[in-house]
């Protein structure tokens, strides 16, 4: 049963210690009735308080930490939609090394896959993980490619080895850094205590239900807490169905036993088939998706889709104010205003790209706003727009003395000239796909 | 610990639609095709059925668009200008399992192409092809309302799917599609309220809920995608919960959104972090039908040729056939 924040307080210390991170005891108790706090963060928690709280203290769904200083966090998510709330830890993206491929190959992907990252709406997008697989005969091969990621890279590291010798061994070389290991077996006691000396995380396999709350269920008794779930369906279609029982069994029913993160391991050979499932899995639940091939292009499309899954409903993703350059533009290309709203950016530089001119783009903050809300809450009108245009100098960057704005909000038109002296504004269309023929009509400088 | 399924009751069910006629109803078509029906959210079997799998349709032009990237337009190389012989190639080599003729040249700006000259092309393309055929039209009020209908009266017992009204423009065109026998797509501007203030207007007109197929409007992975999926799921959500209005098989448009964008036909030299050009825009397409698809979409307008097969392949594992190795 799930206890309120003022009877979460009365079974803490009450001294305002701190230790916990958060300054007093009833803040702390409040985040545990939120869920986003764990009893365990309390140093000095008293035996009854573990018991009474105990799993009342824990989110539905288990954070799990993979990595050491750059560690992923992936879990404690607490909706089915994304616009119920928001989702809140981002899928981790983990690329495979196969130590079957010789050496130089395999310290060439490392580099390659560590140096990728791409920027896109002011986030800097990048792979999480390495999973190493091993699948080749020496078991020198295995810690060879552990030490090579370690000394090339500071991502976290998945370990997939059936040898439980050569595992143990691997472990040993990543003591401080919180790994991953992937039982394609049913998990074993040996699985467990390796575990717990090393503090791993434990990817669980099971081929149905059943077989997936049997092996939950024991490393849970076990005293495990970092426990990932990867229930291997037939199909697709029974793929996103399990996923969504899991998801709802640990979200509507507090099931404990599901409560753990999400894992899919994508087998497909063909790049779209890869690319159709590694969607599917990332929308529906999945916190950790290992990809099997470095492909840029794929990357990006699957880093585009997790930003856009993950960005939260209430928060528009805003742009950066500033002048952006649309195609090449020179001194004596037309300037267009518009929002920070980062849809709005994009509609709007996309349709000044189509119609084939090349233009400055002014973009004003109106803190994630589009235009018509931005004018109504008064992030967008003549003054607003008139005093950033003053302070970015744009009349030195540019000859022109006129400037487009959006036809939404062609009343502030007068008001944005008389605080702009000197220049003329011209009133655009009230539609982006409507730039392409507006430009080729007005006379735009 | 006793672990039982857990499942949720809907009231609602989507409205089943059928597009296209054959001889017996007045068509030429060789088949008609039925989407909607769904009792429970997207592919979720185990508390509902889904009698018709989301079908994934192609598109022709009356005017071949300005910026397709060469290595898409390679797929159709000398019939990418001449709709009819296009779309059977669509059909017989890249399994298009309806058509959609888009006629943007008739849009005044656009070619201005007059509405004699759209209803060639639709004959054009009813005659080469047997599948049920989708009419997509454009935003100019005037225009558009003049061409759909004649388009429709010309088409008339086919049963082609109409696209598109809104709110702003709406009368004419669903008249002549309730006159000559239309199924007709309702689009609104990414809002639940919106969408069932029109499909209420159009039930008002006495149109019936069993030809209206909404078009939520589609944007593209990294253009606004999330407000897409996530209006959808909450359209799909309200329909399951007993909102009729809101109970429609909805359609996007992955294909003409994503190939618009940059990333689409940037090339690698200029954006190198992105990759190889050669597919992007085919996984950009790819990404968005999966991502939509799970959020209730039931007709699919897809243009490269791989992303058809990839994403009708994924269609049929979620429903059920076993992975092909």
């Amino acid at each position: 049963m799930a206890l309120s924040g003022l009877e979460i307080f009365k079974l803490l210390p009450k001294t305002n210690c701190g230790d916990c991170g958060v300054p007093t005891c009833m803040a702390f108790a409040m985040k545990l009735a939120q869920k986003k706090a764990e009893l365990r963060e309390c140093p000095h928690a008293s035996e009854e308080a573990k018991a009474t709280l105990g799993e009342a203290g824990e989110p539905p769904i288990r954070l799990v930490k993979i990595g050491g200083a750059n560690a992923l966090e992936i879990g404690n998510e607490t909706v089915m939609f994304r616009h119920e709330k928001t989702f809140v830890h981002p899928t981790g993206i983990a690329i495979e090394l196969r130590t079957s491929e010789v050496e130089e190959r395999i310290l060439e992907r490392i580099k390659e896959i560590e140096n990728y990252t791409v920027e896109r709406v002011g986030q800097e997008l990048k792979t999480d993980l390495f999973f190493i697989v091993h699948d080749s005969e020496d078991k020198g091969d295995f810690l060879k490619a552990i030490k090579l990621v370690k000394q090339n890279s500071t991502k976290g590291i998945i370990l997939d080895c059936e040898n439980e010798g050569v595992l143990r061994e691997g472990a040993e070389l990543l003591k401080d850094d919180r790994p991953a290991v992937f039982l394609r077996k049913e998990v074993s006691d040996k699985d467990i205590e390796l575990a717990k000396a090393y503090n791993l995380s434990l990817i669980l396999t099971a081929h149905s239900l059943e077989q997936m709350l049997k092996q939950a269920e024991k490393a849970k008794s076990s005293g495990l807490n970092n426990i990932i779930l990867n229930l291997e369906s037939q199909n697709a279609g029974h793929q996103l169905q399990n996923s969504t029982i899991l998801r709802r069994s640990a979200l509507k029913r507090n099931f404990r036993p599901f409560g753990y993160p999400l894992f899919s391991r994508i087998h497909e050979k063909k790049e779209l088939d890869l690319l159709a499932e590694a969607s599917l899995r990332l929308c529906k639940y999945s916190s950790l998706i290992v990809i099997p091939e470095y492909d840029k292009a794929l990357l990006y499309t699957l880093f585009t889709l997790r930003q856009n899954i993950y960005t939260d409903p209430q928060k528009p993703i805003q742009v950066d104010p500033k002048v952006y350059p649309i195609g090449e533009p020179t001194a004596e290309s037309p300037v267009f205003v518009t929002t920070n709203f980062s849809l709005t950016y994009f509609m709007v530089s996309g349709e000044i790209e189509n119609s084939g001119i090349s233009a400055h783009l002014v973009i004003v903050d109106t803190e994630g706003q589009s235009v018509l809300t931005a004018w109504a809450a008064g992030k967008f009108g003549g003054e607003k727009i008139a005093k950033f245009i003053m302070d970015i100098k744009l009349g030195e960057q540019v000859k022109t003395r006129k400037i487009v704005i959006p036809g939404f909000v062609s009343q502030i038109s007068g008001d944005l000239e008389e605080k702009l002296p000197g220049w003329e504004v011209i009133v655009g269309p009230q539609e982006a796909s409507d730039i392409p023929s507006f430009v080729k009509s007005v006379k735009l400088t | 610990m006793n672990f039982e399924i857990p499942k949720e009751k809907n009231a609602g069910q989507v409205f089943e639609v059928t597009i296209g006629a054959t001889s017996e109803n007045g068509g030429t078509r060789s088949r008609t095709v039925t989407i909607g029906g769904s009792m429970s959210l997207p592919f979720l079997f185990f508390e509902g059925e889904h009698p018709h799998r989301p079908l994934v349709a192609m598109e022709v032009f009356d005017k071949v668009p300005a910026k397709l990237p060469d290595y898409l337009l390679d797929y159709f190389c000398e019939v990418i200008d001449k709709p009819g012989e296009m779309a059977r190639k669509c059909v017989d080599e890249y399994g298009a399992e309806l058509i959609s003729v888009r006629l943007e040249g008739t849009h005044p700006e656009k070619g201005n192409k007059s509405a004699e000259e759209a209803v060639e092309v639709v004959k054009q393309v009813l005659k080469s092809v047997s599948v049920p055929l989708i009419i997509t039209g454009h935003s100019h009020f005037e225009k558009i309302n003049e061409v759909m209908k004649k388009v429709c009266e010309a088409a008339a017992g086919e049963n082609c799917l109409i696209n598109y009204v809104e709110k702003d423009n709406y009368k004419t065109i669903t008249a002549a599609c309730i006159a000559y026998k239309h199924t007709l797509v309702a689009q609104s501007p990414i809002d639940v309220n919106l969408a069932k203030q029109l499909n209420i207007l159009l039930t008002e007109m006495n149109f019936p809920a069993e030809r209206i197929v909404m078009d939520p409007l589609t944007g593209t992975l990294g253009y606004g995608l999330e407000y897409t999926y996530s209006i959808m799921e909450r359209i799909r959500n309200e329909g399951l919960a007993g909102d009729r209005m809101l109970a429609f098989p909805m359609l996007v448009n992955p294909g003409y959104e994503s190939f618009r964008v940059k990333e689409a036909w940037a090339a690698e030299k200029d954006y190198p972090q992105w990759g190889k050009a050669e597919l992007r825009g085919a996984y950009w397409e790819t990404a968005t039908a999966m991502s939509l698809l799970l959020a209730g979409a039931d007709l699919l307008i897809m243009y490269h040729p791989k992303a058809v097969e990839a994403v009708k392949k994924k269609i049929a594992e979620l429903y059920g056939q076993k992975k092909g190795k």
